[in-house]
């Protein structure tokens, strides 16, 4: 019983930590790249607005880091607290992965942040570029060994059993294990949305707010193109990704499609509530043979269901939900930020072209919906794998520690709390950098250039062009 | 010691004590590294408005990476000595979730304190300062442990708190003697001041410290006071003694030359401080080796697999000299006074 309640707190402990760490990465890594891509139309064309982007996207930059890296921190203690079982079965493999993480990624992204932020005064306009872009690279390559961990922990390859722990027999085959790719992919483009999202977001309700100068005009433009461009990609990736869900977690996929019974022909459930006890969908709303056609690519192809994992699948109603918002945001996506590329769109003859006020109202609205895309698609991802931790290899309850619950319960407490008032400081703060501009008073990053804001002006045709 | 070792001619036996090496010199670049750092953040409570923004200057560049040191040390625990690192992390539980909410706070404090609305800015400020509070007063409740083997009692609690106090002050020594080489004028003069106050508290943390490591373990009484060691291993105290007393001696100078305009042995404490600390390290990886947890664990028992210690030892040699590298770029990048305008 109490060993029961201490592995309950300590997945919630876990997953917890996990949500509230991944936040912060996610837009690290991809708002690195855009504040290079700034960083880089400033060098080539000279404009200075493309420098003002610049510095105030640099403060969230910053702040979004910290929030990362000290998250991150809370990470790596993580599995030795909750889960000893799982290096001491399958150290031989997540050790050097995570060691290479470590190695390779961040000591470079966090040596390299002090130059980018503090050096510019410091170093040539070079170095501090390719100080940039060490950064960026640091985040990326950081995202490439965890999630060659993760991809690992849900499709194992490369390896063979001894004496009860794992030994390596291809790295090659550990590192780009069957869901890798996909995984890695599909999160490198939840990444770009986030940031994609979160630029238009902010630059939109600066916009509403009557500032459209260049520089707001700059990032309106960056991130709505961006968002736009990438959500076909990502629906595209995730379609892929569920392929390979269906290959290599059949029990998995299922749950998330909300099958119960393996059959021909399956609709794809719009609505439901997944009933494990009768072992049905109440309420359901599908449309007939449609997941059959996507995940086939046959109107009457079979999809194996929930039978005939009997007590091996994972709980259904969290999966098949967790799936549904994911979706549900990356249609909302696509609808957004292609009815405001339309509006936007360069062929357009008409001078006065601009956002509407509800497109930048719905912007300013998505700010932060790659978080919650994002964080749902863990949520299926992870819950997914259950009762596995390392998919057939190795159970959740087996790697469990002996912590007892009240100390687990304790420090979770502590950690919610700290947690939800740090989300609520970062939400506020980055949309009160959004109001006060405040150059010269941060007094954080270096600015040798004065930032210079261009009178305000009701629009810009063609700035972001120019 | 070494009779417990596997062959030392094979991987499996030298392996395990070269990870041991780096581990612990990574364990010891994160007490100096980042414990200026957090030396810089406790003292920051007694420091005027003014003042804490240029103290927050001269660490703002290098925290991130001095922090990372600890990423390496414990990774390397988890990477290398999964065995061990579920035991110890167990047995520190609550500690350790003191440290991390400390690290979190001043992590975070750190920016929030320029970033937020003017008005909160005094709340980021205690967050930053209650932070490093709690981050080293919990690493030193952690070395306590280790030293006593993670045992329970009153006693041993309250012999852990006390080196929790120790390793503060001595943190704020480290802290105080960056700020007189990253500082100038008043926030200088203050800064002497506070390291001649944490001197005393920090010798009497390594004074019980090296008496008590002894008694706790047979096995080390043994290391220390049998013939001939004893006579081999008694320049260690002497030069921390030395050593201490050259860093009191600097303190009382350091005022009339600094009033003077003269800058010569401002590195002095700091650099004194760096050699007690390594001379701790060398007296207390002396009376551990070879375990992690005392009397129960050693590295080759907690070790992973030879062929997987090869490929995490391939990429460190690689590696570890290029981060090397880049610190020092960095640190030279951002040499000399730190004044909060020249950011
Ligand atoms: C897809 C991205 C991603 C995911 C899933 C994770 N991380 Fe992470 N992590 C990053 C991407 C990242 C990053 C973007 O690279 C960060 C953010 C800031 C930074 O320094 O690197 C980072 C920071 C970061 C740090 C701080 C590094 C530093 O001091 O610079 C640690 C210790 C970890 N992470 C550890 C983990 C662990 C143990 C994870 C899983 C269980 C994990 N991260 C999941
Ligand atoms: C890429 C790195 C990740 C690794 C290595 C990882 C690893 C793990 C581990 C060890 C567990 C605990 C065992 C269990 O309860 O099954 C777990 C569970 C969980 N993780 Fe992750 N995880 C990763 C990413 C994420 C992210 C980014 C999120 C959320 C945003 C997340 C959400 C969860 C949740 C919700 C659970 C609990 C599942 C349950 O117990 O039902 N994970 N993961
Ligand atoms: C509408 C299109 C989308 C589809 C069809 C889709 C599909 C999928 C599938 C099938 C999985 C489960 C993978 C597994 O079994 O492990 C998944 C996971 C995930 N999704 Fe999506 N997704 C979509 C949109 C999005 C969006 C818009 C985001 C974020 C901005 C996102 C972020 C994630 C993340 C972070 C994961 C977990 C990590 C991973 O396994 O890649 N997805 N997605």
């Amino acid at each position: 019983m109490d060993g029961l309640d201490a592995l309950v707190l300590a997945r919630i402990q876990f997953a917890a930590n996990m949500t509230f760490h991944i936040l912060f990465p996610t837009i690290s890594i991809s708002l690195a790249w855009v504040l290079l891509f700034f960083k880089l139309r400033f060098v080539k064309t000279g404009q200075q607005h493309w420098m003002d982007a610049y510095q105030f996207w640099v403060k969230i930059f910053a702040l979004t880091f910290a929030l990362g890296v000290v998250s991150g921190i809370t990470m790596s203690f993580q599995f030795g607290t909750n889960w000893p079982g799982f290096m001491e079965k399958v150290g031989n493999i997540a050790g050097p992965l995570l060691a290479y993480e470590v190695l390779t990624a961040f000591f470079l992204e966090a040596t390299m942040l002090g130059v980018m932020l503090f050096g510019r005064a410091r170093v040539s306009e070079k170095m501090h570029t390719i100080a940039t872009l060490l950064v960026a690279g640091g985040t990326t390559l950081s995202a490439f060994w965890i999630l060659a961990l993760n991809s690992w922990m849900h499709t194992p390859a490369g390896f063979e059993m001894i004496a009860g722990k794992a030994h390596v027999t291809s790295w090659l085959e550990v590192i780009f294990n069957p869901s890798f790719p996909y995984r890695f992919t599909h999160m490198m483009l939840a990444s770009g949305l986030t940031v994609a999202f979160l630029v238009a977001g902010v630059s939109s309700y600066r916009w509403l707010r009557q500032e459209r100068g260049a520089e707001v005009m700059a990032g309106l433009k960056t991130g709505i193109y961006l968002a736009a461009f990438l959500i076909p990609l990502q629906i595209l990736a995730g379609d892929f990704h569920g392929l390979n869900t269906m290959e290599h977690q059949p029990a998995k996929l299922a749950a998330m499609e909300g099958i119960w019974q393996t059959q021909k022909g399956v609709p794809a459930v719009l609505f439901a509530l997944p009933d494990e006890k009768a072992k049905e969908n109440r309420y359901e709303i599908g449309i007939p043979k449609l997941a059959s056609l996507y995940l086939t690519h046959h109107l009457d192809g079979e999809v194996r269901g929930l039978n005939e994992f009997e007590g091996k699948h994972p709980p259904v109603a969290p999966v098949f939900w967790a799936f549904r918002i994911m979706v549900g945001m990356g249609m909302l996506m696509l609808a957004v930020s292609w009815s405001s590329v339309l509006q936007l769109a360069p062929w357009k003859k008409d001078p006065a072209r601009n956002l509407r006020n509800w497109q930048a109202r719905a912007l300013v609205a998505m700010t932060f919906a790659g978080w919650v895309a994002l964080v749902a698609g863990w949520y299926t991802t992870e819950i997914g794998r259950q009762p596995w931790l390392v998919s057939g290899v190795l159970t959740a309850a087996d790697a469990a520690s002996q912590v007892v619950a009240p100390k687990i319960a304790f420090t979770l407490s502590l950690y919610l709390a700290l947690y939800a008032a740090l989300i609520v400081a970062y939400v506020s703060v980055v949309f009160y950098l959004a109001r006060h501009k405040t150059p010269a008073d941060s007094g954080m990053e270096d600015t040798p250039n004065p930032v210079t804001y261009p009178e305000q002006q009701t629009s810009q045709p063609g700035a972001a062009h120019a | 010691m070494l009779d417990m070792a596997p062959n030392l001619t094979q991987a499996a036996g030298w392996m395990p004590i070269v990870f041991l090496g780096v581990m612990g010199l990574a364990m010891l670049a994160y007490v100096i590294l980042d414990g200026y750092d957090l030396g810089v953040g406790m003292l920051m409570r007694s420091a005027s408005e003014d003042d804490k923004d240029s103290m927050i200057a001269s660490i703002g560049p290098f925290w991130d990476a001095n922090e990372t040191w600890l990423v390496l040390g414990v990774g390397i625990l988890l990477t290398v000595f999964p065995m061990a690192h579920g035991v110890i992390l167990g047995a520190l539980y609550l500690p350790v979730a003191m440290m991390l909410i400390g690290l979190t706070l001043r992590g975070v404090a750190f920016d929030f304190r320029v970033k937020a609305h003017a008005a909160r800015k005094p709340l980021w400020n205690r967050a930053f300062y209650a932070g490093s509070l709690m981050a080293s007063w919990s690493q030193g409740y952690m070395l306590g442990s280790l030293i006593t083997g993670f045992a329970t009692t009153g006693w041993v609690i309250a012999f852990n708190a006390v080196i929790g106090l120790a390793l503060l002050s001595a943190y704020c020594l480290l802290g105080a003697g960056w700020l007189i080489i990253k500082s100038g004028g008043a926030l200088q003069l203050q800064a002497v001041r506070w390291a001649r106050a944490s001197l005393w508290l920090t010798m009497a943390g390594i004074a019980a410290i090296s008496l008590a490591t002894p008694w706790v373990s047979r096995a080390i009484f043994d290391k220390w006071f049998s013939f001939p060691n004893i006579v081999l291993l008694l320049p260690i105290p002497v030069a921390t003694a030395v050593l201490f007393w050259v860093i009191h001696r600097s303190l009382q100078r350091l005022p009339t030359r600094l009033a003077q305009g003269n800058e010569y042995g401002i590195w002095v404490p700091f650099g004194g401080t760096i050699g007690v600390f390594l001379l701790a390290f060398y007296g207390l990886a002396y009376s551990l080796f070879p375990w992690l947890v005392i009397d129960r664990i050693n590295i080759w028992q907690a070790a992973i697999s030879p062929e997987s210690m090869g490929v995490i030892l391939a990429g460190a040699v690689v590696v570890l000299p290029m981060i090397i590298g880049y610190t020092v770029f960095s640190y030279r990048v951002f040499w000399g006074k730190s004044g909060a305008l020249k950011y």
